[in-house]
């Protein structure tokens, strides 16, 4: 598209604009994490690596981050199988009821978090009468992490045409054949972008957690939320959270690379793929 | 060299599909069994379960919910005033951040998907990919401790003799604002990416100026997106507790849900059933605009 | 694959939707719980700790210092989870996932109605026997002649100013609740996030309008209360911050976005400590002002539902024990409930300056209470706690 010269200084200008809105909070972070006094004031006195080396010493954060890690983990898994087959039917298949699906599927995400988690933790407790522990924790990310997982690989299918499952079957291959060999290839990177994605959400969810979680366990949000006000405990928070950062671009990178390689079946256009995009963001 | 046709072996793998091959209605009933039984019967089940807590009652000293029906719940939220202010308070602010948000992603996802070369795209994505990595809660401390007294933003405004928002519903639209704004950026990328290159260019050669392009033709083809991404940050804002706590002292719905649900939950759960009619109104609304065909 | 109208997906959705039916009526049938007022028998023995103990507490109350001592002593590790209102503590004990709580006066009635407490045993826990006798049998810790838990310690809240900020030094609460004067503050009062508060209200009416005839600032008829919650409403123009967690008021003042408001001693050490110029209504004024204040009288309380009741009862024990405790009276800043630990104090004037033994000085602090519709008068229109809790969304607007 042709811009004059000005239109590209002034669109220039609003990218840098909201880059920076972005990041200036998170590199004001960063430099807290290294500040040597407890009090928050600006421009913090002097720099020290002290916080880090704690963070990596306390055993609650350590805790908590092993329990977010298995947490976001068995969700993933779950949503991976029970996503995959929902949006299999829903792609494939006609059947009475299906738009409502479509709707329906959207509303764990649609709906406000504290709305999930009021419901999810009613139901456990007052209905079902089991106590909240980290498996209740689980059904509920597993709840939203289904739907994300979902959007990805319908998405994704929906773009692919089903006369190469025909095609397959023409050919002799049965059901599980013609999954593997066809169906599944062309969802592969969608499905492990849509798990990227839902394992992020489910690492950094903190509302419907504080609702399903049992007495004795913290997710690594929750252990935050714990820490933040203690003037002790925040700088070794904000070492956390930059370790998190850090360690964050290696999955961030790798969903990068799945969204722009093409599905097998699909030979779509390039330009950066935006429909993968589009798989990222889970939008419905 | 004839090659005859062979027939595959029965393994019990080819028996058992056998089983699904032509019946589509046991392969769908399969395929939807379990994720049927998480969603509708677990999920939506709970919000029924919801529904009908909203009904019920709560004695004032035990806190024993009593499972009579009474309308004693809607009655309050309906003729005490201070929650129609909530609830407005609330949707408002969530608009406004869904307006702010929209203003600033467009250009940054025009910049992305019309302007930017090939690498360029590529950075920009991991760009605006990363921040949704970094946790929401140290996001919102970032912001508060930017916003106080001694914080970075009166920092820099005090020299010149302004003085930062402070904490308050300004503070809540800022830091909402900010911690949404990828879920706008990455939709409405998407959606500029799909308008085809050739339909502006056709466009600039039929006369019109760049802002005519794109009044009638980029802003009309990427409104869906907009609406796409709008759904995100109207719903994560209406029902926001963590933000407005931190950096606020104003009540929005989230807040009172939270509050209500230690001690009176079947109040809570009438609190509950008004984002949830707020958002499936919402949802009908976008789905007419298109955003709901955007993949 | 063919695509075919699948009539039967219609009797699937049937199962479904007969599955969501079958929750409902679980849901409408659910078992009331085991609420009988009273939740069981006390103990009669006391047997070997069970290895672990869930506490919930106000913050403060369960250290490392003296729980290292609990855990070695006993086998039984401490969970411990801090509550900031007793909102927030009613709810936890009701989940049933904890064996004890330090109920508040606004908590442990309510708890005993739900009958989530159960009657504790007092001959169990020798260190009853000292523990100063204006703490035994209350209403706030003895139901109907049984006892249901072991008194902690009791405490006023504190009116607490910048004194770097703030000046004259206040002596009264009209500093935060007379309109005029909290003006000169806006934006910079930090008020107590809990309907409670509303009693500070009232009591402040008390002393200055009199003709409203408050006696007890919990029992509060429909005039009384809705000028308590005027009075509140016309403070929130000024008011910095609701907190609701210690450590929340701890920053907002060390951060300087508020400069004076209603704590506890917990947040007025930990403030000191850190070197913020920091003052609260001194000693020689009884630590109040000249109102007088809320307050609260703590009760440890075992859950009826506690998985680890044996080790529940060795920590009651413990907690009142002299040692350890006039080590927590002397952290969180409270008057001791064991009369021996005054003689393990470090500071030897501390149990004076906080009156533990001065039943006289107790009678100007309004602990915390539930209000109820009996109004102990013979009257049955005061306000209960689901009008206050009520009111209080309205106050804060």
């Amino acid at each position: 598209m042709r811009l004059s010269r000005r239109a590209q200084a002034l669109l220039r200008l609003a990218v840098g604009v909201g880059l920076a809105f972005i990041y200036i909070p998170l590199i004001v972070i960063g430099i807290y994490a290294f500040n040597s006094s407890k009090i928050l004031k600006w421009p913090p006195p002097g720099l020290t690596t002290e916080w880090f080396t704690k963070a990596f010493e306390s055993d609650s954060a350590r805790e908590a981050l092993l329990t977010s890690l298995e947490a976001g983990a068995v969700a993933t898994a779950i949503a991976i199988l029970l996503g995959s087959l929902a949006s299999l039917a829903v792609a494939r298949h006609r059947f009475f009821g299906r738009e409502t699906i479509s709707f329906l599927v959207v509303l764990p995400i649609a709906l406000p978090g504290i709305v999930t988690g009021v419901a999810l933790s009613n139901t456990f407790t007052q209905v079902l009468g089991i106590s909240l522990s980290l498996f209740t924790v689980i059904v509920g990310h597993a709840t939203f992490c289904i739907v994300v997982v979902y959007n990805n690989v319908v998405a994704r299918l929906r773009r692919t045409s089903g006369s190469f499952e025909e095609a397959s079957a023409d050919l002799g291959a049965h059901t599980w054949q013609t999954f593997r060999f066809v169906t599944f290839p062309s969802m592969k990177t969608a499905l492990a972008a849509g798990a990227l994605l839902a394992f992020a959400l489910s690492f950094d969810e903190i509302i419907v957690t504080t609702f399903t979680i049992g007495a004795g366990e913290e997710t690594l949000p929750i252990w935050i939320y714990r820490n933040l006000f203690r003037p002790n405990q925040l700088p070794i928070v904000d070492a956390v959270a930059v370790i998190v950062i850090v360690i964050s671009i290696i999955p961030v990178y790798i969903a990068h690379r799945l969204s722009s390689e093409e599905g097998g079946v699909t030979g779509g256009k390039g330009g950066g793929g935006a429909a993968e995009v589009a798989e990222v963001t889970a939008v419905p | 060299m004839a090659t005859e046709a062979v027939a595959p072996k029965r393994s019990a793998g080819r028996k058992l599909a056998g089983l699904f091959q032509g019946r589509p209605r046991l392969q769908v009933g399969a395929l939807l069994a379990a994720p049927g039984a998480w969603l509708v019967v677990l999920y939506l089940g709970s919000l029924a379960v919801l529904l009908i807590t909203a009904f019920w009652t709560v004695d004032p000293l035990s806190g024993e919910v009593i499972k009579g029906f009474s309308l004693e719940n809607f009655d309050a939220l309906v003729n005490e005033p201070v929650y129609r202010t909530i609830v407005w308070r609330t949707v408002r602010t969530a608009a406004l951040v869904t307006l702010t948000d929209a203003v600033i992603a467009f250009p940054i996802a025009f910049y992305m998907a019309k302007v930017a070369s090939r690498r360029g795209k590529g950075i920009l994505i991991v760009a605006v990919l990363m921040p949704l990595w970094s946790s929401y809660l140290v996001k919102i401390l970032s912001w508060r401790t930017m916003l106080s007294e001694d914080g970075v933003i009166n920092w820099a405004l005090n020299p010149i003799g302004l003085h930062g928002p402070g904490y308050g519903l300004t503070a809540v639209w800022l830091v909402l604002s900010y911690l949404w704004l990828p879920y706008m950026i990455l939709p409405i990328y998407a959606g500029l990416e799909r308008i085809p290159n050739s339909l502006i260019s056709a466009s600039e050669d039929l006369g019109a100026s760049p802002f005519t392009t794109f009044r009638r033709v980029i802003f009309p083809l990427a409104f869906p997106a907009v609406v796409a991404g709008s759904i995100f940050t109207f719903s994560l804002s209406l029902g926001d507790y963590i933000t407005p706590r931190l950096v606020s002292n104003s009540q929005f719905i989230g807040n009172t849900i939270a509050s209500s649900i230690t001690n009176d939950l079947p109040f809570a759960a009438a609190l509950a059933l008004i984002p949830i009619v707020v958002m499936i109104v919402y949802l009908s609304v976008a789905r007419k605009l298109g955003a709901f065909e955007h993949v | 694959m063919r695509r075919k109208d699948a009539h039967p997906a219609r009797l699937a959705w049937l199962v479904v939707g007969g599955l969501v039916a079958f929750m409902l009526v679980l849901a409408g049938c659910g078992s009331s719980s085991d609420s009988t007022s009273g939740g069981g028998d006390e103990l009669q023995k006391l047997g070997k700790g069970e290895g672990q103990l869930n506490l919930i507490s106000w913050a403060g109350y369960v250290e490392p210092e003296w729980v290292k001592p609990f855990e070695a002593e006993t086998g039984c590790k401490v969970n411990n989870k801090t509550g900031g209102t007793s909102d927030e503590m009613v709810q936890l004990m009701g989940t049933g996932e904890y064996d004890g709580v330090s109920a508040s006066g606004n908590a442990s009635a309510r708890l005993v109605a739900a009958g989530d407490v159960s009657p504790v045993n007092v001959d169990l826990v020798p260190n009853y026997k000292t523990i100063f006798s204006d703490l035994k049998d209350q209403p706030y810790n003895t139901f109907d002649g049984v006892h249901y838990g072991i008194p902690h310690g009791r405490g006023a809240n504190l009116l607490m100013w910048n004194s770097d900020d703030v000046s004259p030094a206040p002596d009264s609460w009209d500093v935060m609740l007379d309109p005029k004067v909290a003006a000169k503050y806006k934006g910079r009062i930090s008020v107590y996030d809990e309907s409670s508060y509303i009693a500070d209200a009232a009591m402040y009416l008390k002393f200055h309008q009199p003709d409203l005839g408050i006696e007890n600032p919990y029992e509060l008829n429909d005039e009384q209360f809705e000028a308590a919650v005027d009075l509140l409403k016309e403070q929130r123009a000024n008011v910095g911050e609701y907190w609701a967690e210690a450590a929340k008021q701890i920053s907002a003042f060390a951060n300087g976005d508020v400069q004076v408001g209603t704590t506890w001693q917990y947040q007025y050490f930990a403030l000191q400590g850190e070197g913020e110029p920091v003052a609260a209504s001194p000693a020689s004024q009884g630590f109040l002002p000249k109102e007088g204040a809320t307050g609260w009288s703590d009760t440890w309380m075992l859950s009826s539902k506690a998985k680890h009741p044996n080790c529940m009862y060795m920590w009651m024990n413990y907690i009142v024990s002299p040692k350890a405790n006039a080590e927590v009276a002397e952290f969180f800043g409270e008057a001791p409930a064991q009369s021996l630990a005054c003689d393990q104090t470090a500071d030897k004037e501390f149990c004076t300056k906080y009156h533990a033994d001065n039943p006289g000085f107790w009678k100007r602090v309004y602990y915390w209470e539930t209000p109820l519709a009996d109004c102990g008068n013979g009257e049955e229109n005061c306000k209960d706690y689901n009008d206050w809790v009520k009111a209080w969304t309205a106050i804060k607007g």
